[in-house]
């Protein structure tokens, strides 16, 4: 669904803030793959994974989602097969318009936008519906302003957009650490119940180990710009927080000593 | 300054008679402000290519109408001239990489040479009413007001029509979240060209019915136009809020941006009323503008600031020393 053939970024190269990135990444996802990404700061992730949807071009390699090749597309061309969750709230969401004016964007995604309207009255039953499976009570607010609403729900509500329209690949972006533990707790068990349910191919960057084994079905680890891990299925399942830190020792070269913090034990 | 005889020069039947010629104007510099509230409150940028395009819109409207051409098709050419010189701004800005603001200032810049030559390089160009049929003019002030407050009427019309649609739904939500907006699959670029192009050429139009209204096309007729449009917009915001204070629909707020226009003329008249010197209106038109800009955030103030905080703590911890004394 998803394949990187030798994907590389260097940022400010030839000045003295150069930073390589992202060096020669292969990764391949089968659909309905659903892919946890840890690394402690500076791995890499959240690069790789705004290679993917198309932030900056790439210096080298090839991105091809669904057998096409969408490494010179812009970033709104790629929305077409993209649903993407930030790490900030802030970031998903349009504050200034409402609920049901944000879903409805989210639903014309890759589509041509003319001069029909923007809502019609079809969707808002529709979206009334969608809204329930948060569980947070927003299909009763559909005409409330998003800038009204708190970073979990604009969150969820970023969740729920991200995943209209079918699309062949969701981007999760450390979606849940901004949050409170209970809610982030909530978004995360949300994210499951909806890739699960529509069957979406995953990735989802992760500061914390035990979510990163907990969730998906495959795990990559990266370390300076490199994928340094990549298991799955049985493997995957029987990986503990230990395991995870000694083959980071192990494959990094380093211990894990002063990452730890960064990956967050609990 | 005998403050007695200068009141003595004051009629109130005086003021009252020059109002309807405010109102007028106001309705005009309203149309035009609705062109800055989608620049400026939808998408977020600000545009300072209207006080070029201003003046682009009434050359344009006088020279068709000198040349013999009707009023309304001299309009409509007007609006196109805005719409390419608001197209001019937003590809400086998209295609380029200039900053918006920038953009809008070189655009302006080039335009005072292009309206010189629209005018056939004079700087004032006359069209009399007597001679040529103009859609609304200063001599008869009701008929300027019906004709102003339809085509107010239409453009509010159309505005909320279009910015209903999937399209203009994509321009807000540029303007309310660009980064949102472009993994939605919207095209920024786009979209801000086509606002930019869509109210520099309402700024036109205005332009032309206020060349219209004052029988002349002057080559500085657009100077200070983004104050004006600003001013409007601002009042009118304020003043929105005023009357509904548990929000208001999109409609209502563009028909106070135009109520917003007129207020501001009825304030203008009021100080040529007073008998003040023209020459200083444009600087009681930015403590104005300066004045109702800083409303919100001093109301704001009022409610919470460092100064009330640093207050309260002094008289609270004051209190608890008092209670430990006794």
């Amino acid at each position: 669904m998803l394949k990187l053939h030798q994907v590389s970024k260097t940022f400010n190269p030839g000045t003295i803030n150069e930073k390589k990135a992202l060096k020669n990444i292969d990764l391949h996802l089968e659909p309905g793959d659903y892919v946890t990404v840890i690394g402690g700061n500076g791995a890499g992730k959240s690069t790789m994974l705004n290679a993917v949807a198309g932030v900056w071009p790439v210096d080298s390699g090839a991105i091809l989602i669904d057998g096409v090749n969408v490494t010179g597309m812009q970033e709104h061309q790629r929305a077409q097969f993209i649903g993407r969750v930030f790490q900030d709230p802030m970031t998903g969401t349009a504050p200034n318009m409402q609920i049901i004016e944000n879903l409805a964007l989210a639903a014309r995604r890759g589509k041509k936008r003319g001069l029909s309207w923007g809502v019609t009255k079809a969707e808002k039953e529709e979206y009334a519906e969608k809204l329930k499976i948060l569980g947070l009570g927003l299909e009763d607010r559909l005409t409330a302003k998003v800038g009204l609403l708190s970073g979990g729900q604009r969150q969820a509500l970023t969740l729920l957009m991200a995943s209209m329209q079918h699309p062949k690949l969701l981007l999760l972006d450390e979606h849940t650490a901004a949050l409170d533990p209970t809610t982030a707790a909530k978004v995360l068990e949300l994210s499951d119940k909806i890739i699960s349910r529509d069957k979406l191919t995953a990735l989802m960057i992760t500061h914390n180990m035990k979510d990163a084994i907990r969730h998906g079905n495959r795990l990559i680890m990266m370390n300076e710009g490199e994928i340094i891990l990549d298991v799955k299925g049985e493997e995957k399942q029987h990986l503990t927080k230990h395991d995870l830190m000694d083959k980071f020792a192990e494959l990094a070269g380093t211990t894990l000593d002063s990452d730890e913090i960064l990956l967050s034990k609990n | 300054m005998n403050l007695s005889l200068m009141a003595a020069g004051l009629s109130f039947p005086n003021l009252i008679g020059r109002l309807p010629g405010g109102v007028a104007q106001g309705i005009i510099w309203g149309i035009m402000a609705l062109g800055v509230y989608i620049t400026f409150r939808l998408l977020d940028v600000a545009d300072l290519t209207v006080d070029g395009s201003f003046t682009t819109g009434g050359a344009v409207t006088v020279m068709l109408i000198l040349a013999g051409k009707p009023a309304w098709l001299a309009l409509l050419i007007a609006l196109i001239a805005g719409l390419l010189a608001g197209l001019i701004t937003g590809l400086l800005h998209t295609k380029l990489g200039i900053p918006a603001i920038l953009s809008g200032i070189l655009t302006q810049f080039a335009l005072y040479s292009i309206n010189l030559r629209i005018m056939g390089m004079s700087a004032n160009k006359p069209v009399n009413p007597d001679r040529y049929n103009l859609l609304l003019t200063a001599r008869t002030v009701p008929m300027a007001i019906l004709v102003g407050a339809i085509f107010a009427i239409a453009i509010i019309a159309v505005l909320y029509w279009y910015f209903g649609t999937e399209q203009g739904s994509a321009i807000r939500s540029t303007g309310s979240n660009p980064n949102m907006s472009r993994a939605q699959g919207i095209n920024i670029n786009n979209m801000k060209v086509l606002g930019l192009s869509l109210s520099n050429g309402l700024v036109a139009l205005s332009g032309g019915l206020m060349s219209q209204y004052q029988g002349f096309a002057d080559i500085n007729m657009g100077r200070g136009a983004i104050v004006i449009g600003l001013a409007a917009v601002i009042i009118g915001e304020v003043l929105c809020d005023a009357f509904f204070r548990k929000g208001s629909s999109f409609y209502t707020r563009l028909t106070f941006v135009v109520l917003g226009g007129i207020a501001y003329y009825i304030v203008m008249v009021i100080i040529l009323w007073l008998k003040l010197d023209s020459n200083d209106l444009k600087l009681f038109t930015a403590v104005l503008v300066a004045i109702f800009l800083a409303v919100p955030y001093l109301q704001a103030q009022r409610r919470s600031s460092y100064l009330l905080a640093g207050r309260r703590s002094a008289a609270f911890l004051k209190g608890k020393e008092g209670k430990k004394d006794a």
